[in-house]
């Protein structure tokens, strides 16, 4: 049974990591901002934590922790506040864009190998790390529901405007959001670098926001736990569709890329409110056809 | 400096080739395609499929553009039709289009591998014509040629035909379009039709110019393209072909002056300098924030 | 509270939707603001509550300018408003867009829900039941569970009543609040207002039903073509020639 759970340990440990990232994007888009610059801050918070463990490996992995997600949520200021007022698919395209720039300084930063990143980082991340943070993430967005400032969020998802003539600081919110985005993002970010050994810029392009947007959104994005779902129907599901996979003469790449795609497109067309909204779905069919 | 005129030139037709498509399904459906880069990577693979295989390079290029073309109606109709007149519509189209990229790139990946390609040597004639101090190759000539004179038919066809009108018009409002008896499908489908071909188009030239295919070629484009559609005003064509240019211009003196890393980072600053500044770049209609 | 706009223009381009307006609502009145359609009269709502920005004059609560001001600061002096194409929360239940509502009188503490305090449980159940017994007093008691987005335009209307009501506003903006219903519904919605200006808050009113002007509004003020044409009491404004003209000459 062990030999089991070591086999599947690092699948389990990309699981909590991408419902971390999912989460992170869920922030904004629960007060109905797109936001695509999360690569950019789990980079960030990344570089940052490996940075302090293999330049002063006596702070404590705690602390390191604490600064992966604290420097993001600093960035994240300067960034949101003239980037908040865009709508829409504007703002996409600016976090996008932040999230390409954070990419390029990596790549040309010497201090950090450039393109080829920092290697060797040790693993401090054990899978009770990942299951606290996930569950205190977990816990924060759950009780923010029912909250004053739950209610404002999903006021400002509805309708900004009308949000705003009820006193609602529209911008003071979107910008808390952003910014808790930021810091979950980073903190994952450096959970997976020491965790993976590595990184580099390479992992932290347009290609992996889009992945943590693909799984908040296969799972919905209407209950604050489906963002996690997403992220761990996506991550196990390839592992689980291998072999079919390999039996169907596909390269795993594209297999699961085409995977991703495909759950993706049906997701969005017939089940826009994500997999959690399956169950009550199901139950409102049964209950026509009865 | 007249020899990175003609470069910026150069590599900003084919920006420009690649926006416009960007620009022109943005101001008919308010949705962001982001499927496009993946038919432009797409289209230059078919081109090379069919150089491959013996076809002349003068038939490739427009099969290759037809069936970017066709890619583009099903894309249409697969991943947009059935989201229209849901209220979230633009973002779901968004990752609507999303899905279909992955799907797309999935399809390249499979087919061609990761590695990158390139088109057979003998593909087209490597000659060199000199103007004033500046050089430039025949190809770059011909690919700055074709590509004018696309968007030249582009615009000709959305300013004087009666299905230019027609998309015009859908683009303004699809509701009074309908009303007016304009059919908004076979509009919609036919913007789509030119999108991606001119954007099929950018990619076989782009596969030439460069010589250089893999599966996420369209991936950086994508983003430049970005960068030029809201350069030039999300919505306007002419604004996509003027901003083209302009940051083809703008990267080949960045990289002259400041060097080879700051060639993609540039396309970005000018995309936030765009944004918090003027959102509506410099075509676009306002009505680009909140109220 | 009192209301005063001095001279206040909004221009579009080169159209004044706005033009040059000049009024005032005393404390405790219900001010009826009518014209024919494209008069103003929301443009008018939307530079009260902030949304839009006069391109000049002043616009003072009690005194102080608020034409400067953003909207949620406006809002927090103490002024709610509808909407005329009316602008509920479709995603939400009836009682989640009046707790909405009821943002400015909640207070935020997160850290007590945090930490679980019984006092935050305690809280959200008070929001609640204000904002169920809100929606009872414009009649929609019964369907506060529902989505927004399932009720007739009277309906929505009503409940967007409530929810401006859930700030305790003491400037209460309503844009054509009896549009789309029938003549009890509206008869309901006339006696909310009366008890809320007697409850000492200002309404001002935009309406074209011209019988629930006349019987409800202390004072009027009517617009045309962005300009105030006429001021006074619902009788006399009813005999003015300009008025008269302004309705009228609009045709059938």
């Amino acid at each position: 049974m062990s030999d089991l759970f070591l086999a599947y340990e690092s699948l389990i440990a990309f699981v909590f990591i991408n419902g971390l990232l999912a989460l992170s994007v869920y922030a904004t888009l629960s007060c109905g901002q797109l936001s695509l610059a999360n690569a950019g801050f789990m980079a960030i918070g990344a570089y940052t934590g490996a940075l302090i463990t293999l330049r002063a490996p006596a702070v404590p992995f705690l602390a390191v922790l604490a600064a992966s997600a604290l420097l993001p949520a600093v960035v994240a200021v300067p960034l949101g506040l003239p980037v908040l007022r865009l709508r829409g698919v504007f703002l996409a395209i600016a976090t996008v864009g932040f999230g390409e720039v954070v990419r390029l300084f990596f790549v040309n930063w010497d201090y950090t190998n450039g393109a080829l990143g920092l290697v060797a980082i040790p693993q401090r991340t054990h899978l009770w790390t990942l299951v606290v943070v996930l569950a205190l993430s977990l816990y924060l967005f759950g009780r923010l529901r029912g909250s004053r400032t739950g209610y404002a969020l999903e006021a400002i998802r509805e309708d900004e405007t009308a949000a705003r003539t009820m006193g609602i600081h529209t911008t003071a919110h979107k910008l808390s959001m952003l910014v808790l985005g930021a810091a979950l993002a980073g903190l994952a970010g450096s959970l997976e670098a020491h965790h993976t050994f590595i990184v580099s810029p390479a992992g932290f392009g347009f290609g992996r926001v889009v992945d943590m947007l693909v799984q908040a959104v296969v799972g919905g994005t209407a209950a604050f736990y489906g963002p996690v779902v997403g992220a761990a129907f996506l991550t196990v599901l390839p592992e689980l569709l291998r072999e079919l996979g390999a039996r169907l003469g596909l390269a795993p790449g594209p297999f699961r890329l085409f995977l991703n795609g495909a759950i993706l497109l049906v997701v969005i067309l017939y089940l826009p409110n994500g997999l959690v909204s399956l169950p009550a779905r199901l139950r409102r069919r049964a209950r026509e056809a009865a | 400096m007249g020899q990175q005129v003609l470069n910026g030139i150069f590599l900003g037709s084919i920006y420009a080739l690649f926006a416009v498509g960007y620009t022109l399904v943005f101001g008919v459906l308010d949705i962001l395609n982001l499927a496009h880069a993946a038919v432009f990577t797409l289209s230059a693979f078919i081109a090379l499929a069919l150089v491959d295989a013996g076809l002349s390079l003068w038939l490739a290029l427009p099969a290759a553009v037809a069936a970017a073309g066709v890619i583009g109606i099903v894309l249409e109709r697969i991943a947009f039709r059935p989201l229209r007149g849901r209220a979230d519509s633009n973002i779901s189209g968004l990752i609507s289009s999303l899905a279909m990229a992955t799907v797309f790139e999935a399809i390249a990946l499979q087919i061609f591998g990761p590695d990158i390609s390139r088109f057979p040597p003998d593909t087209f004639p490597d000659r060199v014509i000199r103007i004033g101090g500046a050089t430039a190759s025949l190809l770059q000539f011909c690919i700055v040629g074709i590509s004018v004179v696309l968007m030249a038919v582009l615009t000709l066809l959305l300013a004087r035909t009666r299905l230019g009108r027609q998309i015009r018009a859908v683009a303004e409002s699809p509701r009074a379009a309908r009303i007016l008896g304009v059919d908004v499908n076979r509009a919609i489908a036919v913007a789509f039709f030119l999108s991606s071909a001119l954007g099929g188009a950018a990619g076989v030239l782009f596969g030439l110019a460069f010589n250089s295919i893999s599966p996420d070629v369209g991936r950086s484009v994508e983003l430049k393209g970005l960068a030029v559609i809201i350069l030039g005003g999300m919505g306007s064509v002419p604004g996509a072909v003027v901003a083209g240019f302009l940051l083809g211009l703008i990267e080949v003196f960045t990289v002259a002056n400041l060097g080879s890393s700051f060639r993609d980072a540039v396309s970005f600053a000018v995309l936030f300098l765009v944004l918090v500044a003027r959102p509506r770049g410099l075509f676009g209609q306002a009505a680009t924030r909140e109220a | 509270m009192t209301l005063s706009l001095a001279g206040v223009s909004r221009a579009f381009g080169g159209v004044r939707a706005v033009d040059d307006a000049t009024f005032t609502v005393g404390d405790a009145e219900v001010h009826g603001l009518i014209g024919p359609n494209g008069a103003g009269k929301t443009t008018l709502l939307n530079l009260i509550s902030g949304l839009l920005q006069p391109t000049s004059g002043r616009i003072e609560l009690d005194g102080e300018r608020i034409d400067r001001l953003p909207p949620h600061r406006v809002a927090r002096k103490g002024v709610a408003r509808t909407y005329q194409n009316i602008r509920l929360f479709a995603g939400l239940s009836a009682v989640d867009n009046v707790v909405v509502g009821e943002h400015q009188r909640r207070r935020a503490a997160f850290w007590r829900r945090l930490c679980l305090f019984p006092s935050a449980r305690r809280e959200e159940q008070a929001a609640r039941e204000a904002a169920e017994a809100l929606l009872a007093r414009v009649g929609m008691r019964e369907r506060a569970a529902l989505p927004a987005s399932s009720f007739s335009y009277g309906e929505q209307r009503r409940v967007e009543i409530a929810r401006a009501l859930a700030s305790q506003p003491t400037l209460l903006l309503l844009d054509e609040p009896t549009a789309g219903m029938n003549p009890n519904e509206a008869a309901a919605v006339a006696r909310l207002v009366r008890e809320v200006a007697r409850e000492g808050r200002t309404v001002l009113l935009i309406e074209h039903n011209v019988r629930l002007v006349m019987e409800l509004c202390h004072h009027v003020t009517v617009l045309n073509f962005g300009k105030v044409i006429a001021r006074g009491t619902p009788a006399g404004i009813a005999q003015d020639p300009a008025v008269i003209a302004a309705y009228l000459g609009e045709g059938p």
